[in-house]
């Protein structure tokens, strides 16, 4: 549905020797010596443990946190020369448990960004019921119900539909299927790597579960300690000789076929 | 005759003069009230956003509280302009009394929301504005009702307090009973303040139900 051209000859976002870190005393190094290039319509998966520094990458790009050392250019200009609400309509983004605004229906929750944007009445219903259709949701059934009246997936399915509302260029992902079950998770990642082929944009998914990054990714960046150590193509991934790669590799193993 | 004879004959013979001197008292809560809600919660949306001014304004807000009001009426007899005798002085003592509860419940509201709801909304692009007035406000107001509440509550009962600097209202009647050692003056003061209390917590915790988001 989209067919846009890259909005940047080719880099959608790129990382220039960015270091993060917190100015307490000793300062705390978040991430450090990140240099990544994302090409346009890439699906680029940030995988590490937990506080290896995967989210704040994400935050860097979408200038919720600014480099203590480098830059990070999105379609070819510093996040620091960028509007901060510019550069984020320009960003859908998905998060953990959704976030949706309880105090909204789902479709305003969906049109959220088309009304900050002023669309017309007319342009916004339609596109709540394409999004809803296009995360497998029926409008007529859930469009005027709220956050607390959907099951975890289906709160997550509007997260995804509010994020893609305004199609933007990028979409951000952080951990988008996390809370939820193992069924429903399997599901809606596989339904989201079929819809991420027909989309077409760029994205950044932030994960722990090497399964889902190896379903998705058209490319993986392993992450430690808040440094890059790996980045390979899903078929690369699994022959790395690193032992950060071989101990994801063996939470796969002593698993068979969980999610978890 | 027994005394709720007496009690009952006095309320029948009195009832116009009840009844003014209950429009009175309300008259000094809803002015009272008005004015530290449009205090009250500008401040506590300002100080979620200063957090260097928090706790001087809880503090502050948390000083007034604790004064005894009878007191409190009485520093503030002496101060000029606001102070004197009379329902100037009064609804100024009645709006500090008022404030904590607003002005907290204003905070907690706004600062008690789901930092998931938060983050989205930030990284989705909305203004602090837009945060602040499209997501914050609405879910805290429920929060913030029941500040508004509880101030209400307070401040009907102190407001019978009032008449001991001449502001009138209910207590004129408690404060006369007193005296002159009149159950019957003493409820005629009472009861009705009892009842607006009541009736002031019944229809605002029908509005706090209606405006809660679960």
């Amino acid at each position: 549905m989209n067919t846009k051209p890259p909005l940047s000859p080719i880099k959608t976002i790129e990382f220039r020797d960015v270091s993060f870190h917190i100015n307490v005393i000793p300062s705390r190094v978040i991430v450090s010596g990140i240099s990544l290039e994302i090409l346009h319509g890439e699906t680029i998966v940030l995988l590490g443990r937990s506080g290896s520094g995967k989210t704040t990458l994400l935050r860097l790009m979408n200038g919720m946190l600014f480099p203590s050392e480098g830059k990070v250019l999105v379609q070819g200009r510093s996040t620091a020369a960028w509007d901060p609400i510019g550069l984020r309509r320009g960003m859908g983004y998905v998060i953990q448990d959704a976030g949706l605004f309880p105090h909204f229906t789902v479709a305003e929750n969906v049109a959220l960004i088309p009304t900050l944007e002023n669309w017309d009445a007319s342009r916004t219903a339609a596109r709540i019921q394409e999004m809803l259709q296009l995360v497998g949701l029926d409008p007529r059934e859930f469009a005027h119900r709220h956050p607390r009246e959907l099951s975890g997936g289906q709160r997550q399915r509007v997260g995804v539909a509010r994020a893609l509302a305004a199609d933007p260029p990028i979409l951000l992902m952080d951990e988008p299927f996390g809370a939820l079950d193992p069924v429903t998770r399997a599901e809606l990642q596989r339904e989201f790597s079929t819809l991420a082929h027909r989309l077409g944009k760029t994205i950044v998914l932030v994960t722990h579960d090497l399964r889902e990054a190896l379903l998705l990714a058209s490319r993986i960046v392993l992450l430690e300690a808040g440094r890059i150590i790996a980045s390979a193509t899903p078929q690369e991934f699994l022959r790395l000789d690193h032992p950060e790669v071989r101990a994801f590799a063996s939470s796969l193993a002593i698993t068979p076929g969980a999610p978890a | 005759m027994t005394p709720q004879m007496t009690t009952w004959s006095f309320f029948a013979d009195h009832r116009a003069e009840i009844l003014g001197a209950t429009l009175d008292h309300l008259a000094l809560v809803v002015i009272a009230m008005t004015i530290a809600i449009l205090i009250g919660v500008p401040l506590g949306m300002f100080i979620v956003q200063r957090p260097a001014l928090r706790a001087i304004a809880l503090g502050i807000a948390s000083v007034f509280q604790t004064i005894p009001s009878l007191a409190l009426f009485g520093f503030l007899i002496p101060i000029p302009f606001i102070g004197g005798i009379g329902k100037r002085t009064a609804i100024v003592a009645l709006v500090l009394y008022a404030l904590l509860p607003i002005l907290r419940n204003t905070y907690v509201g706004l600062t008690g929301i789901d930092p998931a709801v938060l983050e989205a909304a930030e990284a989705m692009g909305m203004t602090r504005a837009q945060i602040l007035f499209r997501v914050r406000f609405p879910l805290a107001l429920a929060v913030i009702l029941a500040g508004i509440r509880t101030a209400t509550i307070i401040t009907i009962g102190v407001a019978t307090i009032a008449a001991a600097i001449g502001a009138g209202g209910l207590g004129t009647f408690i404060f006369r009973g007193v005296a002159l050692v009149s159950d019957a003056l003493i409820l005629a003061g009472a009861i009705p303040a009892a009842l607006l209390a009541l009736l002031a917590d019944f229809l605002l915790g029908l509005l706090e139900r209606r405006l809660k988001v679960s």
